[in-house]
């Protein structure tokens, strides 16, 4: 049996196995988390560490008489100790809802329907793909991180609903470096990810990559800090956008004061008109179920024609605030979201940025005041000075401290027609899902402090 | 141990009538010992031995809890069970990893098998010939300082607790939102290996949150003791002082409404003193980061970035002037990573990293230290059992100077002083960085005159330290920490320690919000 038909298999058993055990008045969400990955870490084309994690983590919310407790586990797969696990752990639960005071916003279990949606993937053993990996790169400076295999996302309870979302996929994140030609080390950054392994792809994949690298050679030039005009790549404006997860877009966060778009959420300001985001589940990243296994639609528009339409509100905030859910999960981040493309032609945006900074890529984001939606970071990888709508010049690495209403409000002039698909790479305690899709946007100002 | 709470009895009226009745799960201890079978790692190594030219087995069992109560409500109660087992195989100088929860001798074979797969897969595209000279056979305990172990109290009275801190947070109905958190970690994690390492570690860990956000109109304001989750110790429950975090409950709720009412930071170049728990972030991210060899090596260079630190500037580099005195101190009791060996084994001892201002050595374990040919210390570890260790900030302290807090804010003439983190960012080579912080005051003729919003500064590393005036004495130490850094492919989140006196640095690029 594959890992995830084992997952399953094991997962439904132990359901049903806690949900019988239930006393009247109790109930139980049951939250998989489980990955089959192989991490392989490249430093110039060599293998720096190769990992093989196989885990399950089991989320257990249980609730009796308003009171809530979360729990988890690492599950061993072996069914009769896990069994044992869940039960002790429910014991403890049972024995914490007598002595915690009520949870007013907890909300009870409903159930949510059911899902099946699984994505097979088709890839080398990792044996022989390490080296076809470390031969395509070699003579390179090539380092980041192959991650393969499979990736579970489940939700059942005792009110019966019941989701399951598999994928098998891979990622090749990687950079290039370089040395220019006045002795700065210099680099780019690219990402491969699939489901199906074609050496070909990724052959194509690095050579862009080295066409790219090839532009950084150049001696690079220091701008003085001050304003310029700005392209921001895709990569960039991704980076700007997962920082929207930091509370951004968080109607719990809006209602606690530390919303960063609270004057847009006020109507107090707004966002370009052409700016449009929403949560697109059809983008196929993530599952539309969250950890409660609450179903959020499959769109949810959040900024509209620059205009604040919806934030994301979990279920708990829906109870404490007396507003509608929308399927977000705890945190009320973003897990699939769509940035709407705009008019320009990708390969005509540098001839609208005419003069100013290209920026590929940006790193290290923080808000610097959330009041004003500001944000500092840095710039990284290929970023260039553009001169009458042609690139002149790598640039040494800028700080930038700007604020989103002058990104996104009226000084965004375009944004690209294209837009690209950036699936989540962070692997904290396992493979994420989700990601963003995401158009280059050329802005009339944009700050940098140092 | 009586099992409740005795608090003042206007405070018992606010609460919910269900909280006060008494039923015997109001004893269940705070403390939560899965029920799980005593993991035997001698055993478990006899299953692996012959799977690889060498094997090794680091076995972590971790058992979290988190405790929030929001305006006197209950916001989060969880308890999270880790146990697993990280398998090393050794094979033609490659050493590869296979993580498992299955501590079965089928699990443990077929991680086992995994790990030797990949690294003889690999072998033939390894950057460096490992031996087992970087996984030395060390045998030994390390116990943390824990006086008062979990059980010390029931989960009842800790609440009662948490929730009497709350309500001191809200000292105005401006405070509208006043959060109560604390996280109680135990730690077990033993390690073994087939050349005869055998290490045993335990350890209770501790951290505490406790903020205020103060609201009037429009604006808001919040205040924490010493920034998001920045107190963090190894400890048991006598790092809960709960009188003492009341009355800094208190002084948190009045600092918010101050904040409301005060100015903006103003935009200039300044003198700047920096508190303890601002100090635990630019240490962190200026001295800590900058100076892990992996890094330097550039392992980390598609993640978190390079580092503006050569090889050849160990002994040689002024990192900042001579009253810079920065150390690794893995045996600092109750600092937030301390341990008796890193995850490879290599026993872990006090060394100076920048001594008089000197740059004299980084943060690498034995696998850096070889691959460079440079002297580290012992900092190989992993977030978990699965993760593959690496090269992480541990214990990065900054040892005290001889300047009383007072002494320092007497000899500003105009400055700012700024306490508590709430921004960071640094670019990937760790040279340009910005902070910003929760609450700040200004510094006129020696005195502190107004309170100041908004804080930011910015600065150069190098500069930044080189700038460095004056230091506190050691009255004015204080230990902090985070459990949140992050590093590493496949990414890891890490606890490290920070202690360090306020220190007063010249003529800094400070500013305020808005725009």
């Amino acid at each position: 049996m594959s890992f995830v038909e084992t997952q399953c298999q094991q997962f439904d058993w132990l359901a049903e196995a806690a949900f019988a055990g239930l006393k009247p008045g109790e109930a139980l969400n049951l939250a998989l988390s489980a990955e089959d990955q192989t991490y392989v870490r490249f430093n110039n084309a060599r293998v720096r560490q190769a990992t093989g994690v196989a885990q399950s983590r089991l989320g257990l919310t249980f609730q009796r008489e308003a009171r809530q407790l979360r729990l988890a586990l690492a599950l061993s797969g072996q069914p009769a100790r896990d069994l044992a696990a869940v039960r002790s752990l429910l014991e403890r639960a049972r024995a914490e809802t007598f002595v915690l005071p009520e949870d007013p916003f907890a909300t009870p279990m409903a159930n949510n329907g059911a899902s099946d949606h699984r994505h097979g993937g088709d890839y080398p053993d990792t044996g022989g793909w390490i080296g076809q990996i470390a031969e395509a790169a070699a003579g390179l400076d090539f380092t980041g991180l192959l991650a393969a295999g499979p990736q579970i996302r489940a939700a059942r309870n005792s009110a019966g609903q019941s989701h399951w979302f598999s994928t098998d996929s891979f990622l090749i994140d990687y950079s290039l470096f370089t040395v220019n030609e006045t002795g700065e080390n210099k680099a780019v950054k690219a990402l491969h990810a699939d489901r199906q392994w074609h050496p070909e792809a990724f052959a194509a994949n690095l050579e862009d990559a080295k066409r790219q690298l090839e532009r950084l050679r150049r001696p690079a030039r220091s701008l003085p800090p001050g304003e310029y005009r700005a392209y921001l790549a895709p990569a960039a404006v991704e980076k700007i956008i997962s920082l929207f997860s930091w509370d951004a877009v968080s109607y719990d966060a809006w209602k606690k004061g530390r919303c960063a778009l609270r004057q847009l959420a006020d109507g107090e300001r707004v966002f370009a008109e052409d700016f449009n985001l929403r949560e697109n589940f059809r983008l196929g990243l993530a599952p539309r179920f969250n950890s409660l296994g609450e179903v959020a639609p499959a769109e949810v528009p959040l900024i509209e024609r620059g205009r604040l339409q919806s934030l994301q509100v979990s279920s708990r905030s829906a109870k404490e605030y007396g507003v509608p859910a929308n399927g977000a999960d705890t945190g009320e981040g973003l897990r699939c979201c769509e940035v709407a493309g705009g008019g320009l032609a990708e390969a005509d945006a540098l001839e609208k940025l005419d003069t100013g900074v290209y920026l590929g890529n940006l790193h290290y984001l923080n808000w610097s005041d959330p009041r004003t939606a500001r944000v500092t970071g840095m710039t990284r990888y290929a970023c260039f000075w553009v001169e009458n709508g042609k690139i002149a010049a790598p640039i040494r690495d800028l700080r930038f401290d700007e604020s989103l209403y002058r990104v996104f409000g009226p000084p965004l002039e375009a944004l690209t027609r294209e837009t690209y698909l950036f699936p989540a790479t962070d692997t904290y305690h396992g493979r994420a899902l989700g990601g963003c899709k995401v158009p280059g946007a050329v802005v009339g100002a944009f700050r940098f402090t140092l | 141990m009586a099992a409740v709470a005795c608090l003042p009895r206007q405070n018992q009226a606010k609460w919910p009538l269900r909280h006060r009745c008494a039923h015997p799960d109001m004893k269940t201890s705070l403390a939560f010992k899965p029920d799980f079978a005593e993991f035997d790692i001698h055993r478990a190594l006899s299953w692996i031995a012959g799977e690889a030219d060498w094997v090794g087995l680091r076995h972590v069992q971790e058992c979290a809890q988190r405790r929030t109560v929001r305006n006197l409500r209950p916001e989060h109660n969880s308890i999270v069970v880790e146990r697993g087992v990280m398998v090393e195989a050794w094979v033609d100088g490659q050493i590869a990893y296979a993580g498992t929860c299955d501590l079965s001798e089928p699990g443990l074979r077929a991680a086992a098998r995994r790990a030797a797969k990949l690294a003889r897969a690999s072998a033939r595209f390894k950057p460096f010939e490992l031996t087992t000279t970087q996984r030395p056979p060390s045998r030994g305990r390390f116990a943390g300082p824990a006086l008062r172990g979990f059980d010390s109290l029931s989960l009842h009275e800790f609440t009662d607790r948490l929730m009497e801190a709350c309500r001191r947070l809200q000292v105005s109905n401006k405070i509208v939102n006043a959060v109560a958190e604390a996280a109680l970690v135990e730690t077990h994690v033993q390690y073994a290996s087939s050349n005869g390492a055998d290490i045993d570690q335990r350890y209770l860990s501790v951290s505490g949150h406790f903020a205020a956000t103060a609201q009037d109109g429009p604006d808001t304001q919040s205040r924490s003791l010493n920034g998001p989750v920045a107190n963090c110790r190894q400890a048991g429950l006598e790092y809960f002082d709960f009188e003492a975090i009341g009355a800094g409950c208190e002084r948190v709720g009045r600092q918010a409404l101050e904040l409301l009412a005060a100015e903006e930071c103003p935009s200039e170049r300044l003198d700047l003193i920096l508190a303890p728990d601002q100090m635990l972030l630019q240490i962190h991210e200026s001295i800590g980061h900058p100076l892990e060899l992996d890094r330097i090596l550039g392992d980390e260079r598609n993640f978190a970035g390079w580092s503006f630190v050569r090889p050849q500037d160990f002994g040689r580099l002024r990192y900042g002037s001579t009253l810079l005195n920065a150390c690794f101190d893995p045996a600092q009791p109750g600092g937030f990573a301390s341990y008796g060996f890193d995850d490879g084994g290599a026993p872990a001892t006090f060394e100076y990293l920048i001594k008089d201002g000197l740059l004299l050595r980084g943060l690498g374990g034995l696998e850096s230290q070889a691959r460079l040919g440079l002297p580290g210390v012992a900092n190989f570890r992993a977030a978990g059992w699965n993760r593959a260790p690496v090269d992480r900030i541990a214990n990065v302290n900054l040892e005290p100077g001889n300047s009383p807090f007072e002494d320092m804010v007497a000899s500003v003439e105009r400055g700012v002083y700024m306490e508590s983190n709430i921004s960071w960012s640094i670019d990937d080579y760790r040279e340009k960085f910005q902070f910003g912080c929760e609450y700040a005051r200004l510094i006129e003729n020696g005195r502190f005159t107004k309170v100041l919003k908004n804080p930011n500064y910015r600065g150069v590393t190098v500069p930044f330290w080189n700038a460095l005036k004056r230091v506190g004495d050691l009255q004015s130490l204080q230990s902090f920490g985070t459990p949140y850094c992050g590093k590493g492919e496949p990414n890891q989140m890490i606890r490290v320690g920070h202690a360090s006196p306020p220190c007063l640095f010249a003529q800094v690029d400070v500013f305020g919000g808005g725009r």
